[in-house]
């Protein structure tokens, strides 16, 4: 059977300053990624998306993971939350986020916290892939 | 702040159907379309699921 030929190896995409900074400002500042790239309409539609559902966890009582070796989702909780980048950093410093077990919608609190932070994620990928050329 | 799970699952779906129409798709109208029904999805799955379980109750 004859072998199908090698898918050629796409280029390596050019290592700017924007393709390394505009992720890394995306996930400190949510939508900050696409507001250095004058994309300034999804930019701040991203950085009112996970900011208020960051914010909205925080009120509901959730809980906001700190770096741990224990439980392994307790681990994938705090990888969640810290894609909340300078959110994340705000909210540890004020020591707020304790999480209120007692309450039902804490819960939901702390799972609105851990999506804002992934959320947050995708974002900072999506501004790299503008940086790079690859999405418009 | 107290929300019931209904209203909790549809802020949910809508703040993130938005990033998801955003970062998914490359035109502004493909970006609302998607974003439209990742909300419409996350409402269906949402009822769904909700009356599964009261099925499973009763």
């Amino acid at each position: 059977m004859a072998k199908a030929p090698a898918a050629k190896a796409r280029p390596a995409p050019p290592l700017t300053a924007m393709s390394v900074f505009a992720p890394a400002v995306g996930w400190l500042i949510p939508g900050a990624g696409h507001l250095i790239q004058k994309r300034w309409i999804r930019g701040l539609l991203l950085m009112a998306s996970v900011t208020i559902m960051f914010v909205l966890g925080i009120l509901m009582e959730g809980k906001v993971y700190s770096p741990n070796v224990g439980d392994i989702l307790d681990m994938l909780g705090f990888v969640g939350d810290v894609g909340a980048g300078g959110l994340y950093i705000v909210i540890r410093a004020l020591d707020i986020g304790r999480g209120a077990i007692n309450l039902a919608t804490a819960d939901y609190g702390t799972k609105y916290i851990i999506v804002a932070g992934l959320l947050n994620v995708i974002s900072a990928v999506d501004a790299y892939h503008i940086a790079i050329g690859k999405k418009p | 702040m107290t929300l019931s799970h209904f209203s909790a699952a549809l802020v949910f779906a809508a703040f993130s159907s938005v990033v998801f129409g955003i970062t998914q798709r490359n035109t502004p109208r493909e970006m609302f379309r998607y974003g439209l029904k990742c909300f419409a999805f996350f409402l269906a799955g949402t009822l769904a699921g909700g009356w599964l379980m009261w099925l499973l109750r009763h």
